[in-house]
């Protein structure tokens, strides 16, 4: 009030416009503050967003890429198939103990034939080659039983060392105390790279494969916990949506307007901001515990993230129905539609874009959560391959993606540091893509009245 | 208070349609229509005059119980349509606005084809058996509405895509696509230009032959031109009910004559 009148009197003498009296520079400097403030604050965000991409893209892509050593391999009828008659029952009897004479010789037969002079037992090469090299055989003959007795190429995966060594992350320097290699194999290693036997290619396996030991981080693969993330995503979508949409409706449209429905409203924002882990805690003790469930199942995963999913869509769809204008209900109404088929002919598809981002949101959230799945054990050490785990569906124990990321990135060895890289990679193209679907799903059906 | 009924039954010589009888309306502590009595004739167009917020909208709405809709409305005493109670714990609203139809303010098409605009009513109320009967249906309501010859061509263009007028047509002819008796119309012209609105107009002239037709609005050249009865609602209350040309030429009320020739309101 003083400043005002204080004011008025001091502003009145002097008019020109070309002259900025001092409470129209004050006022100016802290509109151009204000302004520099949001650049500073867009400038940093924008600044971690980068590092963020730079540290995961740079940190991860190795994990896309392995080395490999192509071998010429006998498979020698009189140690894989004494019999010869093709049974794969006694095939399959052939343990990997059976399979490593072969690929000893092998190793032997390729270092001779390149000319590769090396110290090196047989024994000692082999080890180069990753611990799974028997088994990796042993899966293809058992796959293509009639091979037995020719020589084909083979690819084995290389050892986790020999293939950090290729990503520059083990150097002769960093193995000195290193018994898993030596510097006589990396010589070895040096002189297979020149014959061209040992590469680094692109690694399907990382992409589809299972999770492997923690003594052969070479052959892990984020496969079999996607489809974990996959089936729980699958009971998620199919609880969470229609229960949401029918409580969204029933709150919006039909419930009475007291002090009852208030409470409840309050209680699923609240519901929102409640930690994951909570909802964790109480799957645990309502879903394994009472409900005796199998634990570590997608199944007790999914209802999980369907209780923490559930507010978000209700939340969104809301909104949703709320943004609906009402003359398309007085509309309805007024041609003598039931109030439950005005909303379900009219008002229900004209909120049907903002449904489904909301739910879209909802289910990218469910997927990059780890901390409910920890307790109900879903990080699960699952080493079957695809076909298996998804014939097992919704009840067999299964990882989900974010909790295989954080599974390997606690183990020691730093080979797993890298899958765990490379898995929030993947992680990360799924919620892009969810977001993406969601902007464009949105944009498709949105319609103007 | 002033004797509508009075007044009603003075002038009324053809058969009643709907008859209010004390009908108060509360909206939580407010007391939004005070005490209204009116006989409403069949075949006949009725405008409801007066100036905003004295209640016209709010009793068109409970003659087809649109109020309801409102948590905090209440609505009390006797309306009649055709002489049965609609506010009657038998009386279901929903086929109650079947029989009594509705055309708002604002053009509120559905967004979907103006096939679709018009089949909606008589599909969900089971007036057509096949296809065939469904589309003459659309074609005979759309002519009531006076819009068929704009758009026969296009039935399944979305109906949001025409223009103000003829979507206000088209939700005419929505309204009467359900066979109702009575058709109420919340100030239909007022999202309209000029000449959409002599349009409506001559549609709201036509629809009188079959139709009772009531209408809102803010207009009061709009009340002489299409109507043969007007109330004036005035703070909650009718003030005066009667022949248009009477109220217009001749009002008996003090409160009446200021607002038509524009001094309150």
């Amino acid at each position: 009030m003083t400043d005002a009148t204080q004011n008025t009197g001091a502003v009145a003498p002097q008019g020109s416009l070309h002259t900025l009296d001092a409470r129209t520079k004050r006022r100016n400097a802290a509109e151009g503050r204000f302004k520099l403030y949001g650049m500073i604050a867009i400038g940093i965000g924008l600044l971690m967003l980068v590092t963020l991409l730079y540290t995961i893209l740079s940190k991860g892509t190795g994990a896309f890429t392995q080395t490999f050593v192509s071998m010429e391999v006998e498979l020698l009828e009189s140690k894989l198939d004494k019999s010869g008659e093709r049974d794969l029952e006694k095939i399959k009897k052939v343990t990997t103990f059976g399979y490593a004479p072969l690929i000893k010789s092998a190793f032997e037969k390729t270092v001779e034939a390149n000319g590769i002079e090396t110290d090196l037992k047989s024994k000692d090469m082999t080890k180069i080659l990753s611990k799974s090299a028997a088994s990796q055989l042993r899966n293809y003959v058992i796959a293509n039983p009639d091979k037995i007795g020719q020589t084909i190429e083979f690819r084995f995966l290389a050892n986790s060392r020999v293939d950090g060594y290729m990503k520059g992350r083990v150097t002769r320097d960093s193995i000195a105390n290193d018994k898993n290699i030596t510097p006589a194999q990396l010589d070895l290693v040096d002189q297979l790279i020149e014959v061209g036997a040992l590469k680094k290619t692109f690694n399907i396996d990382f992409i589809i494969g299972a999770d492997a030991s923690d003594q052969r981080p070479e052959a892990a693969g984020i496969g079999v916990a996607m489809v974990g993330s996959f089936f729980m995503m699958l009971v998620v979508l199919v609880l969470a949506l229609p229960i949401g949409v029918a409580a969204s409706i029933y709150l919006e449209e039909f419930a009475p307007k007291n002090w009852i429905t208030d409470i409840i409203e309050v209680n699923i924002s609240n519901l929102a901001a409640v930690p994951s882990i909570v909802f964790g805690i109480l799957g645990l003790a309502v879903f394994i515990n009472y409900m005796h469930l199998p634990q570590s199942a997608p199944l007790v995963g999914g209802l999980v993230l369907t209780l923490m999913t559930l507010p978000t869509i209700i939340i969104s769809t809301r909104a949703a129905l709320k943004a609906v204008p009402p003359s398309i209900r007085d509309a309805a109404l007024g041609v003598g539609a039931s109030k439950m088929q005005a909303v379900f002919h009219h008002v229900l598809p004209l909120a049907a874009p903002g449904i489904l981002t909301g739910t879209i949101i909802g289910l990218a959230q469910a997927l990059g959560e780890t901390a409910p799945l920890l307790l109900i054990g879903m990080i699960g050490f699952i080493a079957s391959n695809m076909p298996e785990t998804v014939g097992e569906g919704l009840l067999s124990p299964n990882s989900a993606m974010p909790a295989q990321i954080y599974e390997w990135a606690k183990r020691a060895d730093p080979a797993f540091y890298e899958r765990a890289w490379g898995g929030i990679i993947i992680l990360l193209i799924f919620l892009i893509s969810m977001n993406t679907l969601a902007v464009l799903l949105r944009r498709r059906f949105e319609r103007r009245w | 208070m002033y004797d509508t009924e009075k007044l009603g039954t003075d002038v009324n010589q053809t058969e009643t349609k709907i008859s209010a009888r004390n009908v108060q309306v509360y909206y939580g502590d407010t007391h939004a229509i005070k005490d209204v009595n009116v006989d409403i004739d069949a075949k006949a167009v009725t405008a409801f005059i007066g100036p905003s917020g004295c209640g016209k909208s709010t009793f068109l709405r409970c003659i087809n119980r649109m109020n309801d809709t409102i948590d905090v409305c209440r609505v009390e005493g006797d309306i009649k349509i055709d002489g049965e109670d609609i506010y009657d714990k038998r009386v279901d609203p929903v086929q109650l606005r079947a029989k009594v139809g509705m055309v708002f303010q604002k053009p509120n098409p559905f967004p979907k084809s103006i096939y679709d605009n018009i089949a909606y009513g008589p599909r969900i109320h089971g007036l057509a058996k096949n296809k065939a009967e469904l589309d003459e249906i659309v074609e005979k309501s759309l002519r009531r509405g006076a819009i068929w010859n704009e758009v026969k061509d296009r039935l399944h263009a979305p109906g949001t895509g025409l223009s103000g007028g003829q979507q206000q047509r088209l939700c005419i002819a929505r309204a009467v696509a359900t066979e109702p008796e009575v058709l109420l119309m919340d100030e239909p012209c007022s999202a309209l230009d000029p000449i959409a609105t002599a349009q409506v107009e001559e549609l709201i002239d036509e629809l009188r032959d079959q139709y009772s037709v009531v209408i809102v609005t803010h207009s009061m050249q709009q009340a002489a031109r299409v109507s043969q009865k007007t109330a004036f609602f005035h703070l909650g209350n009718l003030v005066e009910y009667g022949d248009t040309s009477q109220i217009f030429t001749n009002p008996k009320d003090e409160r009446t004559e200021s607002y038509i020739t524009g001094r309150i309101g």
